[in-house]
């Protein structure tokens, strides 16, 4: 069963949180990862692990480069 | 007609690391210093890695200059003469020859000529490889004492425009006495590679390249988020197996002595390790850099000088790098 999209995006917005301490209410679709939240490659790491074990999903290395926004993200685990 | 009985080496049945030495490169670089080439700061260095200064050896120290430094400590203090050591192993990636090896002369400027001497390619790995094999020599009786030295002198193997891993890197040398032991002192390794990840630390080009024009001197590079993640939860598994095979458990370490690679790759691995407050984490790369093969032993000397460990206790050590190779023991503290 396909994940719920809003469920994925709060999910994320804690993992995020708990990670950089950035307020869950600012991880939303149109943010970038890098330019808007300021997530360096390191941190990016431990939240797609997260993501991964979080929501039962396998996000490779290759495709973490591709998941530029939140909203890149959140649809590639609603889709994985 | 009875066949003649062949002698075989008698084993001896526990060894242990009898002492460590040390030597760093004599330049101490500062943040400031690396900074302007790859557009940071001191902040940003400090942030992603931890890093507050490394040590790196000027043109008049080399590599094999450090390795007999630490190797005269390691001897000394472990009290036994040179001439007793029974093989020399020298983890390195940074000897300038492709041949002889570096072991070879090691083994010649300390006085342990004519030992058998090998120079072992596991980069970050190379220490842990070193202490399994002279564990393995040692126990079946083939040497008494064995040489381990990690040593680096990445700094001859740097693009200062390089972000990905060229600012980290430290030069320095670390050595191990292993024998005899009455008591067992070091763990069954759990060790291995998967050059699936060939690429994923590594040089720029081969020296074939270099020769025939195609590209610049080679110098290292890493992908540094397939690293970091092989890095922490890949070596986390390692390293609770390597928990697992010594039959001790997180509660009885005195210390966690991984590679010094990074400091968030050493916190997020002591947090997935899940260690308590007892544990001392090593932390040396913050003064010293990734030193490479020489971060082990380097940052175990330190914890030992300073007094925040002490003989006797356990630590878990844990080397990863190219290859990806990597090697992880528990072993009785010197």
């Amino acid at each position: 069963m396909a994940l719920d999209q809003n469920e994925v995006l709060a999910g994320l917005a804690e993992i995020v949180n708990e990670e950089t301490g950035i307020a869950t209410e600012k991880v939303q679709l149109d943010k970038s990862f890098t330019d808007d939240l300021d997530i360096d490659s390191i941190s990016m790491m431990t939240i797609v692990v997260n993501a991964e074990d979080k929501f039962g999903v396998k996000i490779p290395d290759e495709e973490v480069k591709n998941l530029i926004t939140v909203g890149d993200a959140v649809n590639f685990i609603v889709n994985a | 007609m009875a066949h003649p009985q062949l002698n075989q080496y008698q084993a001896v049945k526990f060894a242990r690391i009898y002492a460590i030495g040390a030597a760093r490169g004599d330049l101490t670089v500062t943040n400031d210093d690396v900074a302007g080439p790859i557009d940071s700061s001191d902040e940003w260095i400090r942030q992603r890695t931890g890093i507050i200064t490394r040590r790196r050896a000027s043109a008049s120290r080399s590599l094999m200059d450090m390795a007999v430094e630490a190797s005269q400590e390691a001897i000394k203090k472990a009290g036994i003469d040179p001439s007793e050591i029974g093989a020399v192993l020298f983890s390195t990636i940074t000897h300038p020859h492709q041949t002889p090896s570096a072991a070879a002369l090691l083994a010649d400027k300390i006085g342990a000529n004519p030992a058998p001497a090998y120079d072992i390619s596991a980069a970050c790995a190379g220490y842990c490889y070193g202490i399994a094999q002279a564990d393995a020599l040692v126990r079946s009786g083939m040497a008494k004492y064995v040489l381990v030295v990690g040593g680096e002198k990445l700094s001859d193997f740097i693009d200062p425009t390089d972000r990905t891993i060229s600012f980290l890197l430290g030069d320095g040398a670390g050595a191990a006495i292993v024998g005899p032991s009455d008591e067992p002192g070091i763990s069954p390794t759990v060790w291995g590679s998967d050059g699936s990840h060939w690429d994923a630390v590594g040089m720029s080009a081969s020296l074939i390249d270099f020769r025939d024009g195609t590209a610049n001197w080679p110098t290292l590079r890493q992908e540094g988020q397939t690293v970091f993640r092989w890095a922490v939860w890949e070596m986390a598994k390692v390293a609770k197996q390597a928990l697992e095979v010594a039959g001790v458990s997180a509660d009885d370490l005195s210390a966690l002595v991984t590679h010094q690679a990074n400091i968030r790759i050493i916190d997020e691995l002591a947090k997935q390790l899940k260690l308590p407050e007892s544990v001392v984490v090593a932390r040396d790369i913050v003064y010293t850099g990734n030193t490479s093969a020489a971060s082990i032993p380097l940052a175990m000397h330190s914890l030992l000088e300073s007094g925040e460990v002490k003989s006797g206790g356990l630590a878990l050590q844990i080397g990863f790098g190219a290859g990806l190779a990597f090697g992880a023991q528990v072993v009785v503290l010197p």
